[in-house]
Parts: structure tokens; C-alpha cells; sequence
């Protein structure tokens, strides 16, 4: 048995409530930082980049979970559910800290900067994208959707995802490493995507053509 | 070799007679603060005495100072400058001093600090990422040491450089700016008295995270204008290259004076976080130049410093 069958066949039997218990835990670390000084000398700018990364890093692994599937083999659909609400949380915790702690709720300057700074504004779009994903995340909207409008509508996941990535690389200065890997990862998972509806079109071409 | 022995001394460009007079200041000043530098910081403690350009605002704290800073040749995190300047060495330190001035050359820090009366300057600092802080600098008036070196009718800017040196600033192996970093100030600003080389901060040597051993401060321009470390000093008939305006001429200007009215064009510039004043501090407006609009707002009559930015 290989390793990937020994992860699919440990997977089918794991529910899926530790993912959000394991999901809090980055959470729990922050909360800690934050009373015991450990977020350094600008705590908000820092609690709010550290929810930032780690809403991008769920919805990335989210986006991973399927090529996983088809690529490697690796069956972890089930956890997909937790780990996009867990970006959601995170995500929405990085813009309730922007709105408390960092703007303090001036929404003169709040709005000015929606609509004249293009990363907030991005980053405001991919939080929108994330909404109605969090509020069909579960079995009764499936049934009452139908799966293929659910998961046309779920495809929201992927303007989240390039919004998350942009939002980070735009509000940089220079080049650092990090942002251009969320890029990256974000680009090839899509990619993938791409490359898939495109395989599929030219099979369905070639059908029709027979 | 031939280069330690061609290195010009401060005895080269002071008078002779201001030499030795202030030899006599300085043994008197040394019997008076003996009694002063004892404890186990006493390498670092720096003499200085207090200025009038001072602001009364309460300054950070040193932890606080020295553990946020933007100092990309240590890494781009805040912290990174503290986690790894320690590396850096800056003893021994010169700084090449040339372009358009009489006594052009390559100086001894130590030298060059020789006989300079150092002051305390608590400054308001803005950084173009609208936070601030208070530091209380210790330095000299920039003004002093161009006066020494004579600078020609035909300098009309001063350009700065930071010390390359891959192997102590870490930062520096990776292409995220055009090393070295340089900037530059028109000489007018220069000659400025706020404008000051700073060595040191808190009655202390300066710390590597800050700059050491000698940096400018320019406390009404965004913090980036004031190079750090730095070994290269030029006085120029064009206005020089500056490190952020080559990166994003958009973005960063020349001048880069303080100013709540003209944005950043991805954030703006009209607030400014406070450091250190706890998780719900309030912004607080950003003010012209930095405060100092009394005593500097007169560099730029007649500019437009919306396109002058």
C-alpha cells in the first residue's frame, strides 16, 4: 500500500471537526501573542497581516484540494468544506481588524480608500467573493441549489483566490518573496484549472464532430 | 596599505588654532564627566548636550526603536533589522567624502567625529507607511561637517550612499533594490539646521537596526530619505539619484517631504498609527512637513508639491 493510500483510506475514517479545532489553533496563537507582547511593537499592522496570510494560506490549500485529487491521487474532498469556512473566518477576522483597530471605523478615510486604492479595493472583492461561498458551505444549499448550480456558483473560489493574491502583492513595497509565491500558487492552481476546461471542450469538439 | 596612509584626519581641515583650543575643551569637558560614565554601558554612552529643536513629545521607547525598523539590507520584515544586524560590522568606518568640495577624501569615522559637539534631537519620524514615532537622535548638524570639507559655489545638491556589504547586511544577496541604497538632498535642505548625521540614539551609540555608525536624518521627509549606514558623502551640480524614486518614480518622489494632503497613490498619507501607544490608540492627523512647516515650509516657496512630490 502506498503512502497516498494510506492517507485516502486514514481520511475516509478522520471527520472532519478536527480540521476546524486544528483550524482555531493559529487563531488561539495570535490571541496569545497579541497579551503577551508578542506581536512586536505594531501589534494591529501586525494581527491584521498574520490573518491575512493565514485566511490566503486556507483559501490556497482549498484551491489545491482538488488538483491533489486528480494529480496525486490524494482524496482530502471531504476536508475541503472546513478548510474554505476556515479562510472565511480568517479572512473576515483581517477585515474587522482593519475596520476596528486600524481604521477606527473613519469611514470617511475607510471609503475614500475603497474606492481610490486598488489593492483595498481588490482585497474588498475577494472578501464579497468569499460571502456567498461561506453562506452555501453546507449540505441543506447543495440539495436546495442542485450541485451544478452550486458548484458554478462556487467558482467564486477562484476570484477570491486571485483577489487574495493581487490584494497581497499590491500592498507591498518592492519585491519580496512571499507575495509573488502566493501569486504563483494561486497562477498554477488555476492553470491547472484551465488547462482541464480546455482538455474537455476539445474532447466534447472532437464527440460532436464524429 | 597606500590606502590607510593617504586617509585625510580632521587635523587636515581644521584651523590650527581651533585644533588646539579645542583640545583644551575637551580635556575640561573629559574631568567633568568622568563621574558620568560609570556602569556597564560606559563604551557607548555618548556626551551630548540638549537642543532647542527638540519636540517635547514623549519619545518611544528604545525596545520600540530599535525593533521596527524598515532596513531592507537586513530583510523586508520589521523585525528582520533587529534579528540580523548584529552581523554588520562598523569598526573600523569610513566615509568617503568628494564631488564638488575643497577637502575631498576618504575620512575616518572617528576622525571625522573628532572635536564634533554632539546634541540630542528628539524628532518626530513619519515613515511613508503612515506610521510614526518620536526618537530621540543623538547627532550633529549635517551644515558642520559640509562646512569642514568646504563645499564649492557650484554644489547645488548633496548625494548620499549606504554601505554594500552582502555578506554582513543578508538583505543584500537578494535584487529587492538597486544596491547601494543613495539619496540625495538638495543643498539648501542639507544645510538646514534640522537636518542632522545622527550617531547614535538614547545617549547611546547608534544600533546597528538604526543605521550605525552614522546616518541622516531629515525629520521632515519620510523616513526613507535618511539613509543609514552610511560611506559615501557627494556634493553635485544635478540632482542626484535616490534608491525609492529609481524603484517607483511614481510612488516616491525626490523630495518626499511630509504632507497629509498629497496620498501615496495606494494609501493615504492624511492619518498616520502612532507606535507604541497600544492596540486602540487613535489615528492621528498627519501634519505638513512633519510639524516642522515653521521652519521649513519656506525651502519650497513658490513649488508646487503636488507635482514636486
Amino acid at each position: 500500500m502506498t503512502l497516498t493510500d494510506k492517507i485516502n483510506r486514514t481520511a475516509r475514517k478522520v471527520p472532519s471537526w478536527p480540521i476546524y479545532v486544528a483550524g482555531t489553533l493559529p487563531l488561539l496563537w495570535l490571541v496569545f501573542l497579541l497579551f503577551t507582547g508578542g506581536l512586536g511593537v505594531d501589534p494591529v499592522k501586525s494581527l491584521e497581516h498574520r490573518l491575512g496570510e493565514i485566511g490566503l494560506q486556507f483559501l490556497v490549500a482549498s484551491l489545491a484540494v482538488t488538483p491533489l485529487c486528480r494529480y496525486a491521487r490524494l482524496n482530502l474532498i471531504k476536508f475541503r468544506r472546513a478548510i474554505g469556512l476556515l479562510a472565511f473566518y480568517y479572512v473576515l477576522l483581517h477585515v474587522l481588524v482593519w475596520l476596528l483597530l486600524d481604521m477606527q471605523l473613519i469611514w470617511s478615510e475607510i471609503l475614500k480608500d475603497l474606492y481610490k486604492r486598488p489593492y483595498i479595493f481588490i482585497g474588498m472583492v475577494g472578501f464579497l467573493a468569499l460571502i456567498p461561498l461561506a453562506l452555501t458551505s453546507n449540505d441543506y444549499s447543495i440539495k436546495k441549489m442542485g450541485a451544478a448550480a452550486w458548484r458554478k456558483l462556487h467558482k467564486l473560489a477562484y476570484l477570491a483566490g486571485i483577489a487574495g493574491a493581487l490584494h497581497y502583492m499590491m500592498l507591498v513595497k518592492a519585491w519580496p518573496i512571499e507575495p509573488i509565491l502566493y501569486c504563483a500558487a494561486v497562477a498554477a492552481l488555476l492553470l491547472i484549472r484551465a488547462e482541464w476546461s480546455l482538455q474537455r471542450r476539445l474532447a466534447a469538439a472532437a464527440q460532436a464532430a464524429q | 596599505m597606500a590606502k590607510v596612509s593617504n586617509r585625510l584626519r580632521w587635523s587636515d581641515v581644521t584651523p590650527k588654532s581651533d585644533y588646539l583650543n579645542r583640545r583644551d575643551l575637551i580635556a575640561g569637558a573629559g574631568a567633568v564627566a568622568v563621574g558620568a560614565i560609570a556602569g556597564p554601558a560606559m563604551a557607548a554612552k555618548l556626551d551630548h548636550t540638549k537642543s532647542a529643536y527638540s519636540t517635547d513629545a514623549q519619545p518611544n521607547t528604545f525596545e520600540q526603536i530599535t525593533n521596527y525598523n524598515n532596513f531592507y539590507e537586513f530583510g523586508t520584515g520589521k523585525d528582520d533589522p533587529a534579528k540580523h544586524a548584529h552581523r554588520l560590522t562598523t569598526k573600523p568606518w569610513s566615509v568617503e567624502i568628494g564631488g564638488l568640495v575643497d577637502k575631498p577624501g576618504n575620512y575616518d569615522l572617528d576622525d571625522l567625529l573628532n572635536g564634533i559637539a554632539l546634541e540630542e534631537r528628539i524628532y518626530r519620524f513619519r515613515c511613508v507607511e503612515a506610521w510614526s514615532m518620536v526618537i530621540p537622535w543623538i547627532g550633529f548638524e549635517l551644515k558642520a561637517l559640509l562646512d569642514k570639507v568646504g563645499v564649492n559655489p557650484s554644489a547645488k545638491y548633496v548625494s548620499f550612499e549606504t554601505l554594500v556589504r552582502p555578506d554582513e547586511m543578508v538583505g543584500q544577496n537578494y535584487p529587492l533594490l538597486d544596491w547601494p541604497y543613495v539619496e540625495g538632498l538638495r543643498l539648501d535642505e542639507a544645510m538646514h539646521p534640522l537636518t542632522i548625521m545622527a550617531t547614535g540614539l538614547y545617549g547611546e551609540e547608534m544600533p546597528n537596526q538604526n543605521g550605525a555608525p552614522i546616518r541622516l536624518v531629515v525629520p521632515w521627509k519620510y523616513g526613507f530619505k535618511s539613509i543609514k549606514s552610511v560611506v559615501k558623502i557627494e556634493l553635485t551640480e544635478s540632482e542626484p539619484p535616490a534608491t525609492w524614486n529609481i524603484q517607483n518614480p511614481r510612488e516616491y518622489g525626490f523630495y518626499s517631504n511630509v504632507n497629509p494632503k498629497v496620498d501615496h497613490p495606494r494609501w493615504s498619507q492624511a492619518t498616520e498609527r502612532v507606535i507604541g501607544q497600544g492596540l486602540l490608540a487613535r489615528r492621528r492627523p498627519t501634519l505638513m512637513f512633519n510639524g516642522y512647516a515653521d521652519e521649513v515650509a519656506d525651502l519650497y516657496a513658490g513649488m508646487d508639491l503636488t507635482t514636486n512630490y
